[in-house]
């Protein structure tokens, strides 16, 4: 299924916030290393997860990605064109193909604006189509997420959070985008909500052809909905594989506490399974341990962990990891 | 012998400007000493609300317990004083909510929250609360201890704000803690960490739990028994093999469907509840789960089941027995 042409491809991408002292005399004192060199291939409609716990940069990885925020080093390739290297219009044009659905619905939408026009935004910023065709394509696209057209001139808060993220995901879909970043778009949703939008995403993506990184903690959502799956730990991607590879052969001690970690709701399989318990805390990623990021806490990690940094390779069939100890 | 806690038809309300919002709906239950009760259900349903009610900690007004006993060791704490109150939160039923973060003070150290309640139920010197407190932080897993007494929660992670949590609820030997959320802001290597360390604390203290969660996977690995809630009635009751291997309500069937299992692969759909939870300003006579099941019959709309025992131990509030599809 793999294409062989990728759609997009990030290479050693590094994000870096700097950490400024001073007011009147601002001199940088430290940076915190967000997003520290990941590579990775995302291929034409296939869904790509990533996956980490908080702080871990998976949010980063998106926005730089998009060029929310630029990149301090590394390159973004986009359908050939690599996005680091553009400016200004250039750059403007090429936002029209990728997009963002954003987490929490309650934040993402401008409470003064009617659903048309937050829908349209889009529309309106890349100067696509007249005001009518601009009011036809929102109720279209209402329709596209099961929203009632009629709704067009409400307001957000006159909607549930499901709503709302279908408003949001509308907004997306605007453009007629190929790639979406979806950024935890469900861990704000009630259990019974979660499932009505990770369907509705399903049925875009086979009707649209689109291509998904969907950002997620929810391991068991991740594994229901993506093609292939990322781990990253403190700015570094630790394993990458098919989903099922991933799952049911995880190689990365990480990977494997982590996939431990979730709970399964069955009491049978809960009293049976084995936890790996991680000790201790994710480091500050002001100043990450040196060598594997993960060796303060790793139970398997030896000498050569603290000293160096394990390579970024594949051992086979696409499924990559970065490990001393394989 | 008597349950260590028994709550009969609370009904909690609340008096808002827009009407009367109906919380908690005449629900009851039990829960014996030393055992651990699960709690799920979505945002609104009412799970914290009712535990929030037997604690007496519903702002009034706009809140109002209406109806309803709660009767502890029986004592009917809906029923006690303000200061008779004050000598069982925290000494006998104590309390770990969801976030960390907020419910520790950011402007005092972590030892003087800690030892606050032991001076306060139990007249400790303040030597001594402190000595305990080194020992109960060590006890739920806090390196270097008497030296973290001195922090203030800032200088905690999260995962260590909840830990020293579940100090202080632990601090006075309570014969029920309950905790109400207390892992949906933490990441999932930390909500194993900490569901571990409630269940050893638990073995070894032999205090009764009431764990409040939407999340059924943490509850499948913590219960003995669990508690499922819709528009703020019990709609299913039962032992926790009995509520994931044998669940008899079309809401409890419907999650349990709607969920993917990190320890399985599937390419099929996820089965979907159809539209929302009820507005509770208003429910309609009926089931309140009525316009969202796919097994609701005339009757559904007209008049609310009662709880209904269907093994020992198991109850459901259904017209509708989902094994055959027919009026039970």
């Amino acid at each position: 299924m793999n294409d062989p042409e990728p759609l997009l491809q990030v290479r050693n991408l590094k994000k870096y916030f700097p950490i400024t002292r001073g007011i009147l005399i601002r001199r940088q004192v430290g940076a915190v290393y967000a997003v520290d060199g990941i590579s990775f291939d995302i291929y034409p409609g296939e869904t790509l997860g990533l996956v980490g716990e908080s702080g871990c940069g998976k949010t980063t990885a998106g926005r730089t990605i998009l060029q929310l925020y630029r990149p301090t080093a590394g390159q973004v390739i986009f359908d050939g064109v690599d996005l680091t290297a553009l400016r200004g219009e250039a750059l403007r044009r090429m936002r029209r193909r990728m997009q963002l659905i954003f987490q929490d619905p309650f934040a993402s939408l401008n409470p003064r604006m009617t659903i048309a026009r937050i829908i349209s935004e889009p529309l309106r910023a890349h100067h696509i189509g007249t005001p009518a065709e601009q009011v036809e394509r929102v109720q279209e696209l209402l329709r596209l997420v099961r929203l009632n057209p009629r709704f067009i001139n409400r307001y957000p808060h006159e909607f549930s959070g499901g709503q709302r993220q279908r408003i949001g995901i509308a907004r997306a879909l605007a453009s007629n985008p190929d790639f979406i970043v979806c950024d935890e778009p469900i861990s704000a949703l009630d259990v019974s909500i979660q499932a009505q939008i990770v369907n509705l995403l399903e049925d875009l993506q086979d009707q649209l052809g689109l291509t998904y990184l969907f950002i997620a903690h929810d391991l068991s959502m991740v594994r229901h909905i993506c093609d292939r799956v990322a781990v990253m730990y403190l700015g570094k991607l630790v394993e990458l594989a098919q989903k099922d590879e991933l799952y049911d052969h995880p190689i990365h001690p990480y990977t494997r506490a982590l996939l431990s970690a979730v709970p399964v709701p069955d009491p049978s399989v809960e009293r049976q399974r084995k936890r790996i318990v991680l000790e201790g805390d994710v480091p500050s990623p002001v100043d990450p341990p040196p060598g594997c990021r993960f060796h303060t806490r790793c139970p398997e990690a030896r000498s050569v962990c603290t000293e160096e940094e394990p390579a970024w390779r594949d051992i086979g069939g696409g499924h990559f990891v970065a490990c001393h100890a394989v | 012998m008597s349950p260590l806690l028994e709550v009969r038809d609370l009904t909690t309300r609340f008096y808002t400007l827009d009407g009367v919002v109906c919380a908690v709906n005449g629900i009851s239950y039990t829960l014996e000493e030393g055992e651990t009760l699960g709690i799920v259900g979505e945002s609104g349903c009412g799970k914290s609300v009712s535990v929030l009610s037997l604690m007496r900690l519903i702002p009034e007004p706009p809140g109002r317990i209406v109806a309803g006993e709660a009767l502890y060791r029986g004592r009917d704490l809906l029923r006690l004083s303000e200061e008779e109150m004050q000598q069982i939160r925290g000494r006998e039923i104590a309390m770990v909510f969801q976030d960390p973060m907020t419910s520790l003070n950011p402007v005092f150290t972590v030892g003087d929250q800690l030892t606050e309640p032991m001076r306060l139920h139990l007249g400790m010197s303040r030597k001594e609360a402190r000595e305990r407190a080194a020992e109960l932080l060590e006890m739920v897993g806090i390196p270097r201890a008497a030296e973290r007494l001195d922090d203030y929660p800032h200088q905690f992670s999260g995962g260590m704000r909840q830990r020293a949590m579940i100090a202080m609820a632990l601090s006075c030997s309570p014969s029920i803690l309950i905790a109400d959320e207390p892992t949906t802001a933490l990441d999932v290597t930390i909500q194993a960490q900490i569901v571990d360390l409630v269940k050893a604390l638990r073995d070894r203290l032999g205090m009764a739990v009431i764990w409040i969660t939407h999340d059924l996977g943490v509850i499948a690995g913590i219960a003995e028994r669990v508690i499922v809630m819709y528009a703020g009635f019990i709609v299913e009751e039962g032992p926790v093999g009995e509520i994931y291997g044998n669940p008899r309500h079309p809401y409890t069937l419907a999650l349990l469907a709607s969920l993917p299992r990190v320890d399985r692969t599937s390419n099929q759909r996820l089965a979907v509840i159809p539209g929302l939870p009820p507005d509770l300003l208003g429910l309609p006579p009926g089931c309140p789960f009525t316009p969202r099941c796919s097994y609701a019959r005339p009757e559904c709309r007209e008049k609310n089941p009662d709880l209904q025992p269907v093994h020992s131990g198991h109850r459901v509030a259904c017209w509708v027995d989902v094994t055959t599809g027919r009026l039970r």
